[in-house]
């Protein structure tokens, strides 16, 4: 597929990983999440065997160990509302380097930080061995709602024109002398970005016109089947089921 | 005026089109114009002349106030819709309307795939039409990631995947640098179909279409070789046609 121009999220590479059927990853990283949240948040063994786990995943499909910690970066906003807890939620209290913490709270932290960095994790391994295209095609298979597909791959394909858009509509305002400095100057950003939403509204009208004059009925044609064999979902299976086996242990133990 | 004698049926034949819009405003008055197979024609005339409300009657994006349009024969009517979409191939003006799917080959699959082709034949046929623009080797890339001359030969690429009677080129050259437009030409020149091509660029109607109609104001106001139309200045400037600074279509001369 045109190296060099795949997505960012996207690590270009072969592994047993990569070359799963993107329906069978989809359905692998769902089965895994569901598990890891419905773990019980005492059994702290549990999700440190979830996290090695991702890490022998993330190991067959080739991902450095420094580029998947890079990638968990963006769970940082939803970390600092986890670290507020142990001071806002009421319950007894406990003393850690002097501070008084409500330990409750602190349970609560550690649940919305472990669950929330293993999914980040899976998410990421799937997202740095899928190529968004296949992801389309998986969502498609997994019979996702057909619009909803059709808007996802329409998202994909069009961003950067709007975004080229928007970077001429920039240098024009900056090229008559305007620098957005404050408020008074989100009048002019709010007008052009209705200009926006009004050019994007006609492109689509013209995109439709174009669809329908290549026989467009209101279906997509399937181009790509994607096929899973026993193997390839046994394979993929492997990760959701040996976490389910961990939750029991962790509901059990 | 020699035209050949029509051995089969026209490619397409629009007698006594007229249109007015939902507002009121009328924009083709009784349009006659036959196009044999084979042919290269240009469609010229001024902005506002209802260029482009003739071509959307021609695959029955509009329909027509009065009159009829035909393709090799077969009427533009509801129940026969989609053979028309199939046979009539309209290249539109921006490429980045035309092609929307994400990838170069599922776009020129797009045509043929909703006409139910599937599997190898699919293939088969996506590979031939890329191969006719020389975009073969691009099959794979997403089509935001080409130079809008390579995207504009693979907008006539996903028609051509259609194998359609008619290629209708919406101003073909419009943003291409003179290289990419040779190359274009070039390709146009190759392939074996009947092509209406609307366009203001003089010259290249010149280089590519024997034959030149001149739509204005809703009807057709001349219909002649290309380069006598364009040589006379009268009939031009009635019709606000301008050729270029320097350019006399009549020193050039037309080798095929």
């Amino acid at each position: 597929m045109g190296a060099g121009h795949a997505h960012k999220l996207y690590r270009h590479a072969h592994s047993p990983v990569h070359d799963l059927p993107p329906h069978c990853k989809l359905a692998a990283v769902f089965g895994f999440v569901l598990v890891v949240v419905s773990t019980p948040r005492e059994a702290v063994w549990a999700f440190a065997l979830y996290a090695v786990l991702i890490a022998a995943v993330a190991a067959a499909a080739r991902i450095p160990a420094g580029f998947l910690l890079k990638r968990l970066v963006i769970e940082v906003p939803f970390v600092a509302f986890a670290v507020l807890m142990p001071f806002v939620v009421p319950g007894e209290q406990t003393e850690i380097l002097g501070v008084s913490v409500s330990v409750p709270g602190l349970w609560g932290a550690w649940n919305v930080l472990a669950k929330g960095t293993l999914g980040v994790a899976a998410s990421v391994v799937l997202a740095s061995t899928t190529e968004l295209r296949s992801l389309l095609l998986g969502l498609q298979r997994l019979r996702l709602p057909p619009l909803l597909v059709q808007i996802a791959s329409f998202m994909i394909r069009y961003g950067d024109v709007i975004a080229g858009e928007m970077r001429r509509m920039s240098i024009a305002r900056r090229s008559r002398g305007f620098e957005a400095r404050g408020v008074r100057q989100w009048g002019v950003l709010a007008k052009s970005a209705g200009a926006l939403f009004i050019r994007s509204y006609e492109r689509g009208e013209r995109v439709h016109l174009a669809m329908v004059s290549r026989g467009y009925t209101g279906t997509m044609p399937v181009i790509d089947e994607v096929t899973a064999s026993r193997a390839q979902w046994a394979y993929a299976g492997a990760l959701p089921l040996l976490a389910l086996a961990i939750c029991l242990l962790g509901w059990t133990l | 005026m020699s035209r050949p004698t029509p051995a089969f049926t026209p490619s397409l034949e629009v007698s006594g089109l007229a249109y007015a819009y939902p507002d009121g405003h009328q924009a083709l008055f009784g349009v006659d114009l036959t196009v044999e197979r084979g042919e290269r024609v240009a469609l010229l005339g001024p902005n506002g002349a209802g260029k482009t409300t003739l071509v959307l009657h021609l695959n029955g994006i509009l329909d027509a106030g009065a009159g009829t349009v035909r393709v090799a024969g077969l009427p533009v009517a509801k129940r026969n819709l989609a053979e028309i979409r199939r046979r009539v191939g309209i290249v539109f003006q921006d490429p980045d309307d035309q092609l929307f799917m994400p990838t170069v080959r599922e776009d020129v699959a797009f045509g043929p795939a909703a006409s139910g082709l599937r599997g190898p034949d699919l293939e088969e046929r996506v590979r031939e039409a890329l191969e006719r623009v020389g975009m073969e080797e691009y099959a794979n890339r997403p089509p935001h990631h080409l130079s809008f001359g390579q995207r504009r030969r693979v907008a006539v690429a996903t028609v051509l995947a259609m194998e359609p009677e008619i290629l209708v080129l919406d101003e073909p050259s419009s943003n291409l640098d003179p290289a990419s437009r040779r190359e274009l030409a070039d390709i146009l020149r190759s392939l074996d179909v009947t092509v209406l091509m609307v366009t203001h660029d003089l010259p290249y109607a010149l280089e590519l279409c024997p034959r030149a109609v001149i739509l204005s104001e809703g009807v057709i106001a001349a219909d002649d070789r290309t380069q006598d139309l364009l040589g006379d200045e009268e009939l031009m400037r009635a019709h606000r046609l301008e050729l270029p600074f320097g350019f006399d279509p009549r020193s050039v001369t037309m080798g095929a």
